[in-house]
């Protein structure tokens, strides 16, 4: 099949281009979602009991609910009703970090549990303010725990964000189904798509690796 | 009061409708994918080297190509082979594909997760290594991956909304539909939503149940 190799050769920078708005979807979900779980993460943890339930029942909402629902109401829905006139693009990102922060909150939450209790109790004895010690000594080990988490996520994030295109975000998917209308080359065109998909996928997984290493302490191993 | 009248004879018989099409779509794919999931994962721990390279290849490209994709091509792009399938078929496929290269995954994890040991004794006890395991290795290895499995069955509930961008109109098309007549966008797509959470947690409950009823007492605690 040469003519639909050039098809796909033809479409590859504009394909290509399209993963730099896939990759800002979900270097933004990323840190919105970052930036929302790891407060709910402390909260669950460390939070009273009235607490501890929101971010359990904030946390079941957004799991539960599949993420075309979500970008359906708040894109055609809240965005409207509230009289916001907010991008696709930018929707996109703040649903999918929406999400993102109810999945992150249980992998922070996970490694601040994995970390001994001793620590808050030393920190206290030290004559630290709970805050303070969250803040300084718990959270720095927690988010250096949480990066093989995060790997997964953003594996997970950078897939789902293939679905945006039901909004219009000019990202991978979006560019491969116009060339693939136009061309009729849909097989090829899917193909090659995938497959950018998942070298963004490694290569995202390669960076959150290094970093992983960057951030390590040396001689400093949790147990 | 209209908007009484409108839920009742627009609303729940739409949405009824596309939540019959959801479960339709969802348990076939649930239990092929399942399915799949043991065979491809056996196979990627036991198989020779020219299956385990295939059957990594497999989970490799189904795990690593997003789900929308994966229903694009099998909906737009098998046409280019002069393979036709229905929306709704091409929907089920893609998702025990997809759910049958996650489940191989924990499949594989809770097999490699199972001593040797066991194996040695098995083969010395006179076991052929099909009756090996799938009478001693697997029983243990599925209630190992069963969390695994179980997430990923709730995912699957979830990403069968994404059926509706093939056109194989279900709970979400439904709801798309519905909006885009009225203009309800809000509470039609609220109320969508509340059908989802109904039932992943439903699912959710299930799950656990069955996780209790498989446990084998004063099992799992000697697990290294």
């Amino acid at each position: 099949m040469p003519e639909s190799l050039v098809a796909v050769i033809d479409a590859f920078p504009y394909l290509l281009q399209g993963s730099l708005v896939t990759l800002a979807v979900v270097a933004g979900a990323l840190s919105f979602g970052l930036l929302v779980g790891a407060p709910l993460a402390i909260g669950q943890v460390y939070g009273g009991a009235l607490i501890r339930r929101s971010v359990g029942l904030y946390v079941w909402f957004f799991r539960g609910i599949p993420l075309l629902v979500f970008l359906f109401l708040f894109y055609f829905g809240l965005c409207t009703a509230l009289g916001i006139n907010l991008s696709a693009f930018t929707v996109a990102i703040i649903v999918l970090g929406l999400i993102s922060s109810a999945y992150q909150s249980q992998i922070i939450r996970g490694a601040i549990q994995s970390l001994p209790e001793g620590q808050l109790k030393a920190a206290r004895a030290l004559g630290m303010s709970d805050i303070k010690a969250i803040v300084n000594i718990i959270i720095p080990q927690a988010l250096r725990l949480s990066i093989p988490g995060f790997s997964n996520e953003y594996s997970i994030l950078l897939k789902d964000s293939a679905v945006t295109y039901a909004l219009g975000v000019a990202e991978i998917m979006a560019r491969a189904h116009f060339v693939a209308t136009r061309t009729y080359h849909h097989f090829p065109l899917y193909f090659a798509a995938g497959l950018i998909f998942m070298i963004l996928t490694w290569l995202g997984v390669k960076v959150l690796r290094l970093l992983e290493d960057r951030v390590r302490i040396p001689g400093y191993s949790h147990n | 009061m209209e908007t009484l009248l409108y839920m009742q004879t627009d609303v729940f018989p739409a949405l009824l409708r596309g939540f019959g099409v959801s479960i339709r779509l969802i348990v076939p794919s649930a239990l092929v994918g399942l399915a799949i999931g043991i065979i491809v994962g056996v196979l990627r721990v036991y198989g020779n080297s020219f299956v385990k390279i295939a059957a990594d290849l497999y989970a490799g490209l189904f795990r690593g190509i997003p789900l929308v994709i994966q229903l694009f091509i099998w909906y737009f792009g098998l046409p280019y082979f002069k393979i036709f399938l229905s929306p709704f078929a091409a929907s089920v496929l893609g998702f025990s594909l997809c759910s049958g290269a996650y489940h191989s995954e924990y499949v594989r994890g809770a097999l490699l997760s199972i001593k040797r040991g066991q194996m040695l004794a098995a083969e010395s006890l006179g076991f052929s290594k099909i009756g090996m395991i799938v009478s001693i290795i697997l029983p243990q290895a599925v209630r190992r991956a069963l969390p695994g499995a179980g997430n990923e069955i709730i995912y699957l509930i979830k990403y069968s909304s994404l059926a509706y961008m093939i056109t194989c109109i279900e709970l979400t098309g439904e709801g798309k539909i519905l909006a885009s007549n009225s203009f309800r966008f809000t509470e039609i797509f609220l109320t969508v939503g509340a059908c989802y959470l109904l039932m992943t947690s439903v699912a959710a409950i299930i799950l656990a149940k069955v996780e209790n009823h498989l446990k084998i007492p004063g099992f799992e605690q000697q697990r290294t």
